[in-house]
């Protein structure tokens, strides 16, 4: 009997002991659904930094609690978050591929003082929710906005017809982009907006067409869309190299592209991450989450990779302690090389300040890619800085 | 007890299974203080099966769009909170009669109707409704949801991170409209709904209006469904265009199927066991949970065609 209850005493010593030397990691993330694949991408690379780099940081072994939302599901979002916190005594929440859901989660980072690190939800307002929040992925703004000024200041275009899909991000996007452009000179001449579910872009093409526009900016949600629209387009005669074409990334990322073939070639994006970006530990980094993943990482993959990046470097500063707050002040001003380039974290908005790339897609070998054209450094979110100001 | 009287007071008598089931839903409080976020969630999923279950269960009127007065009834209480009034019970009654009125609009429609053509219509009404939210994000927040939601505590006590007040709140509303569904029931006019259900061209001939009974039940319906969105609303704090979804619609039927339609507690034991069933598998496996949700569904089905509650009644009739 005695035996037993020293036996007991110790294996309850031994774990305590444990349980202090461990970080707990809530990932929340679409797994399930329509967004599931997204969340695959982004899961993948917490994997590849984590077998990368250890799983133990600053003297304390990391462990993982992974929930799925099943999309975009604010209440069962906020309840995980909830119960991550209460009953699996998590130290840190990460994840998030949608805005509703990272909105949600964030009250409860806020009220419970956790650090949480949003790695792809790109909806401009997400981190005022909680003063524990950093982000490592985008803000719509941030790239439309860098697009809708270097359409006029470099590419030279003063006028433009604007597509967009009828729903929040592409409002979001539609709005950035006419801003900016409008306040560098150029003038809007038309716009329409496509309806969310499975469009037929042709007559929507067509109007535009007829107007004979010197460029398109064009916003679909990524997925099967841009193959769809790409299509319309040479159906309808729009030649990308002559009538210049303008979007975001996912209008031209890997899997667009390889739907939509050479009628690709000459689409114009603005992107803050492409596999096929030049530098040496970018190409590590493909090759690596090529052999982990058997695919090339996108800009979901990058988010999550920098994501991990960002709990490890604060986890060390902090040697670490894991409350909110002192994780949080050691995420803010953290600069590091990332394999999409230089970034950091906005000391003041807590969201990440980064390189925005243009890119054109052309043929390289036989093989159709985003090839760099211009680069605009250190781009902070912009809806952020005007409130600031 | 020949009488048509005695028979319903014979059945609208307390169970002893009854008295035990209600003061049980205490235990989450005390058995598994972890769970009672999970536990609100489900008890507002209860009664959002319950009210689909007076309109499915006993008046036969198949529907693939009732989270059309769920989401009015979650959007409701979301902007009356942000832009108004921010105390809880006042915002559910408000839910509960917008999600009412568009009830009652909509139910002239559906009675004209039965089976195929009511799942079509249904679903339309549910599609026509989380498109319009999505079309008017200048008034619903559009696909990122409403924001800026703030609840003020409920009789003094706050929303907490554990969740006690959200169940305690959820859990209650729940009750009580049980008593109203279990009042409604066992009434004449619940029994008529049942005639209705059994035969909706004989009804009239023996002088009860089938149209009025079944507008008025679907009025029903629609507000207990308002009530169970504001619910979520307010325990959660946000809104989003998945409260009008046709996930939402679908899962509640796959619910009540499953506890068993047409009894007052098959929304109820049907949503413990599909949520907590869901929270075990997602947990276990986030990526591939839903295989498991669909052998259970299958197993349920083919052993227990008449739903849980439907199988155990059985069991228990033949022991006898």
């Amino acid at each position: 009997m005695i035996r037993t209850l020293v036996v007991a005493a110790a294996l309850a010593l031994a774990f305590s002991a444990h349980a202090q030397k461990t970080v707990k990691i809530g990932v929340i993330l679409p797994y399930s659904g329509q967004f599931a694949d997204g969340a695959k991408q982004l899961d993948d690379a917490i994997k590849l930094y984590v077998k990368q780099h250890g799983d133990t940081v600053a003297g304390k072994k990391l462990e993982f609690v992974r929930k799925d939302t099943g999309g975009i599901a604010p209440a069962v979002a906020k309840r995980l978050a909830q119960e991550l916190v209460v009953r699996d005594k998590v130290d840190i929440l990460a994840g998030f591929l949608l805005t509703p859901n990272a909105m949600a989660a964030g009250d409860v980072s806020a009220e419970a003082k956790k650090f949480m690190v949003v790695m792809n939800a790109a909806t401009s307002i997400i981190t005022t929710k909680s003063p524990y929040m950093a982000r490592t992925s985008l803000t719509t703004p941030q790239l439309n906005e860098s697009l809708g000024t270097w359409a006029v200041k470099k590419a030279g275009i003063k006028s433009i017809y604007t597509m967009v899909s009828d729903y929040g991000p592409g409002h979001d996007a539609e709005q950035a982009f006419t801003a900016a452009f409008k306040v560098a000179g150029g003038t809007v001449f038309g716009s329409v907006r496509f309806p969310t579910a499975n469009p037929d872009f042709a007559a929507f093409v067509q109007r535009a067409k007829d107007q004979n526009p010197e460029a398109l900016y064009v916003w679909v949600p990524g997925g099967a869309q841009p193959a769809a629209l790409g299509k319309a387009l040479a159906e309808r005669g729009i030649d990308a190299r002559k009538t210049k074409v303008l979007g975001q990334l996912e209008l031209a990322d890997e899997s667009a592209r390889k739907a939509m073939g050479d009628v690709a070639i000459g689409i114009i994006t603005a992107a803050h991450y492409d596999p096929n970006h030049d530098s040496k530990l970018n190409h590590e980094y493909v090759k690596a989450y090529n052999e982990l993943a058997g695919r090339n990482p996108n800009f979901f993959a990058t988010g999550g990779y920098d994501g991990m990046h960002l709990i490890y470097a604060a986890l060390k500063k902090t040697k670490g302690k894991t409350d909110g707050a002192s994780l949080i002040a050691a995420a803010k001003g953290m600069k590091w090389e990332s394999p999409r380039g230089p970034v950091s974290i906005d000391p003041e908005t807590r969201d990440i300040i980064q390189t925005v790339y243009i890119q054109r897609v052309e043929k390289v070998g036989g093989e159709l890619k985003n090839v760099e054209i211009d680069k605009i450094p250190n781009v902070k979110d912009p809806v952020k800085e005007k409130m600031q100001k | 007890m020949a009488s048509a009287n005695g028979y319903l007071r014979e059945k609208i008598r307390w169970r002893a299974l009854e008295l035990v089931f209600w003061p049980a839903t205490l235990l989450p409080f005390v058995v598994t203080p972890d769970y009672l976020s999970l536990a609100s969630q489900i008890a507002i999923t209860a009664l959002f099966a319950l009210s689909l279950d007076l309109i499915l269960g006993y008046a036969g009127i198949v529907s693939l769009g009732h989270a059309a007065y769920f989401g009015t009834g979650a959007y409701t209480a979301g902007l009356l909170a942000k832009h108004y009034w921010s105390e809880p019970l006042a915002g559910l009654l408000v839910a509960g009669v917008a999600a009412g009125l568009v009830g009652y609009a909509t139910s002239h429609i559906i009675v004209r109707f039965r089976h195929l053509a009511l799942i079509m219509l249904t679903l339309g009404i549910g599609l026509l409704l989380a498109e319009a939210a999505n079309s008017a994000s200048w008034l619903t927040g559009g696909a990122d949801g409403l924001q800026g939601i703030r609840m003020s505590p409920l009789l003094d006590f706050k929303f907490d991170l554990y969740g006690k007040t959200a169940y305690a709140y959820s859990l209650a509303v729940l009750f009580l409209c049980f008593l109203l569904a279990r009042r409604v029931i066992h009434s004449p006019f619940g029994l008529a709904l049942r005639g209705i259900r059994e035969n909706a061209a004989r009804m009239p001939a023996i002088g009860a209006p089938s149209r009025a009974h079944l507008r008025k039940a679907y009025t029903i319906a629609a507000v207990m469904a308002g009530i169970a969105g504001a619910l979520l609303t307010h325990t959660t704090s946000t809104v989003s265009l998945e409260t009008l979804s046709f996930e939402r619609s679908a899962d509640v039927l796959v619910i009540l199927i499953l506890g068993g339609a047409g009894r007052l507690y098959g929304g109820i034991v049907g949503a413990i066991i599909y949520m907590v069933a869901r929270d075990q598998f997602s947990g276990m496996n986030p990526q591939y949970w839903y295989f498991w949700i669909g052998l259970l569904l299958i197993t349920v089905v083919m052993l227990l065609p008449n739903g849980i509650l439907g199988g155990l009644g059985a069991l228990y009739k033949k022991s006898q």
